[in-house]
């Protein structure tokens, strides 16, 4: 149970990751757009397609990477308050009532919408060379598959918690740097952090 | 049966109970929008959501988001802050309040290029705050000058929080942008008045630094600016200058920004392999955090207005007495409350498009709309319950520093906030003045970049089938 829990943990984590890059493959294809309109007058035509194919790849296979990183934003001023047990009570039913038949949905008219756009051998309209758009689309099933992979990880979790009274440990993942501050500070005092900050060594 | 426009403001309610239960609420829109979807147009909603989605995917506005967001990571990462904020302080040597001053202008650039509020706090309230305390600086003083200056960066441009209201309310960014710089910098202006102000009148609170520390030749003053403060302004005034003046779309500039923020970490021999593939991944995580909750409001909203719920919420408006300042101050309110419980990342894609509509009634630009708001969610960090400068900076400040002083210490610069927006109500020129002189026409609802744009996401449908009243 724990290692297929993990085991999708790190399936969301390695996808993810791996799409992660594409903010750097962004970063490139604009630099390049802007530096050959400016400099060669000569602006691409691919560009702009591919610019907006990187961004959408980039958030939807982060999602599931997301979710394992418990990364959604919640409106927690209640529940932050609740002891673990109550909090996995509610993931667990909200999961059941909430999210499987959402991601469900998700997937299975995601399929059709794809579908459709490969039996048309649908082409990008914004630009002359008009790439074929059917394997973006593709991303929007795939997404739902991984989003269910982990939805029942997160329901494993939930359940785990319940048993246990406390929330089983995630991978370790890099943290935003206020989490990784805090946690050091919670560590080793926040005067002895801030002493070591002026002595000219990074908090990172 | 309940009519659908009753079904709407059920589905309305039933978020707002939904969203107390603290479940991710990316899906708790998406699962209610398909809920009381299926009630009101059966199997549609299900095309309607994907086709929702897929608008998301290629909304060539919220592109610009996560090349934002990886310049923050890589500037947050590349080991400036601390030299920016000791060039300050020698630069602010003889001033009164000058450590408070520092602070403010550090956290002002610091978190404008970064626009991440959390990590600009706990930096700073490991480097300033101990710095304030050891010179004898009042604690709530200290502490309201951390909390407040830290959450700068989501107002000024370029900030993440415009591209989320550019998107969700179909106005350009580059206007918002323009329209936002000056309201933004008066912000800043007028916290670091009210800390002079206060050392001049009360200097037992910001006591003067020693001669020693404060008579420092102006040549080593010089020469840490130019390796601190310069190239990082150097860098956003690039980037702002860019969109302002035509030369490059948000995103454009925001990926020339990431480039030149690679440089500026390499030139302060602060890159490394490990911290870009840590910023690759933050910006993966949050990019997704703040697109899916577009994705699953987008069909949530979808819904609404189809259902009419959004026109009932029109009607109860205009049934009340309200005339364009009254409701002003009405939505401003409103979301000044929201913004005690929820986040400004919530409020902006959830609730502000509620209002959105409501502004052509009582006739109030959006632009003008968007910077109020931009103005009032600065308080959402700091006030409480859920005020998460206020308690980021409780977590790295010294033992004896209590939240109830760090709370005390904010209260000051929230009322600067609500002063700067009383300021911008009567003086609306201080929003119009940079459009209209930059862009000409009324600086108001002309998007000059979304011209070719893919199938709109966000709220636009909704606006789009209200009937003018004039």
């Amino acid at each position: 149970m724990q290692s297929l829990l993990l085991g999708i943990d790190r399936l969301s984590t390695f996808v993810g990751k791996t799409f992660a890059w594409c903010i750097v493959l962004l970063t490139g294809v604009v630099v390049y757009e802007v530096f050959v309109r400016y400099v060669f007058r000569a602006p691409t035509t691919w560009a702009y397609d591919v610019s907006y194919m990187l961004y959408g790849t980039l958030f939807m296979m982060a999602g599931a990477y997301a979710l394992s990183r418990n990364g959604h934003v919640r409106g927690d001023f209640v529940y932050r308050n609740f002891r673990p047990t109550t909090q996995a009570k509610l993931d667990l039913t909200l999961y059941v009532l909430f999210f499987f038949p959402a991601i469900f949905a998700f997937m299975i008219s995601g399929w059709s919408f794809f579908t459709q756009s490969f039996a048309q051998n649908e082409r990008s309209a914004f630009s002359p060379s008009g790439p074929v758009l059917w394997p973006f689309k593709l991303l929007i099933p795939i997404v739902g598959v991984l989003l269910l992979l982990q939805g029942l990880a997160e329901v494993a979790r939930c359940i785990r918690c319940i048993r246990t009274g406390a929330w089983p440990a995630r991978l370790s993942d890099v943290e935003e740097l206020e989490q990784t501050i805090l946690a050091a500070a919670e560590a080793k005092g926040a005067e002895a952090l801030a002493a070591d900050l002026a002595a000219g060594k990074g908090p990172v | 049966m309940m009519s659908d426009g009753m079904l709407g403001l059920t589905q309305l309610f039933l978020f707002l109970f939904f969203i107390m239960l603290g479940f991710p609420i990316a899906f708790t829109l998406m699962a209610m929008g398909l809920f009381f979807g299926y009630l009101g147009m059966q199997e549609r909603v299900f095309d309607l959501l994907i086709q929702r989605t897929y608008a998301v995917m290629s909304n060539d506005v919220l592109l610009s988001v996560p090349l934002f967001v990886f310049m923050g990571y890589i500037i947050e990462r590349a080991n400036i802050l601390d030299r920016l904020f000791r060039s300050l302080q020698m630069a602010s040597g003889n001033i009164p309040g000058s450590l408070a001053v520092a602070t403010l202008v550090t956290c002002t650039l610091f978190a404008t290029a970064t626009g991440i509020v959390g990590a600009v706090v706990t930096l700073m309230g490991l480097l300033a705050l101990p710095a304030m305390l050891r010179a004898g600086y009042d604690v709530k003083l200290a502490t309201g000058v951390v909390a407040a200056g830290g959450c700068l960066g989501i107002l000024i441009p370029p900030s993440i929080m415009l591209i989320l209201y550019g998107a969700t309310a179909g106005v350009s960014v580059v206007q918002l942008y323009a329209a936002a710089f000056i309201p933004g910098l008066m912000l800043a202006g007028c916290y670091i008045l009210y800390v002079i102000i206060i050392a001049i009148l009360k200097p037992e609170m910001a006591p003067r630094l020693p001669p020693e520390e404060v008579n420092i030749p102006f040549g080593t003053i010089l020469v840490s600016l130019a390796t601190s403060f310069f190239p990082l302004a150097l860098l956003i005034g690039l980037v702002l200058g860019c969109i302002l003046m035509g030369l490059a779309t948000p995103s454009e500039a925001a990926a020339m920004g990431s480039l030149g923020s690679v440089i500026l970490a390499i030139a302060y021999r602060s890159f490394s392999f490990a911290k870009l593939r840590e910023s690759v991944y933050l910006t993966a995580r949050t990019s997704a955090m703040v697109c899916w909750l577009f994705v699953g409001s987008a069909i949530f909203s979808s819904v609404f207005g189809y259902l009419g719920g959004q026109d009932l919420v029109e009607q109860f408006f205009k049934s009340l007495p309200l005339n364009s300042f009254t409701f002003m101050v009405l939505a401003q309110l409103l979301i000044f409350i929201l913004g005690w419980p929820l986040e400004w990342t919530e409020i902006i894609i959830i609730f502000v498009p509620i209002f959105l509509p409501l502004l052509d009634d009582f006739g109030v630009d959006p632009l003008f709309f968007g910077i109020m708001v931009a103005l009032n969610l600065q308080t959402s960090f700091l006030s409480p319950p859920v005020a998460m400068a206020a308690f980021y900076l409780k977590g790295v400040a010294p033992k004896h520093v209590r939240l109830e002083d760090i709370f005390a210490g904010c209260m000051p610069f929230i009322y600067i906030v609500l002063v700067c927006m009383l300021l911008t109500y009567a003086f609306p020129g201080l929003v119009h003045y940079l459009p209209r002189t930059l862009y000409g026409g009324s600086g108001g609802n002309t998007p000059t970049l979304q011209i070719d744009q893919p199938p709109p996401g966000g709220f636009q449908e909704e606006e789009v089938v209200l009937p003018s009243l004039n």
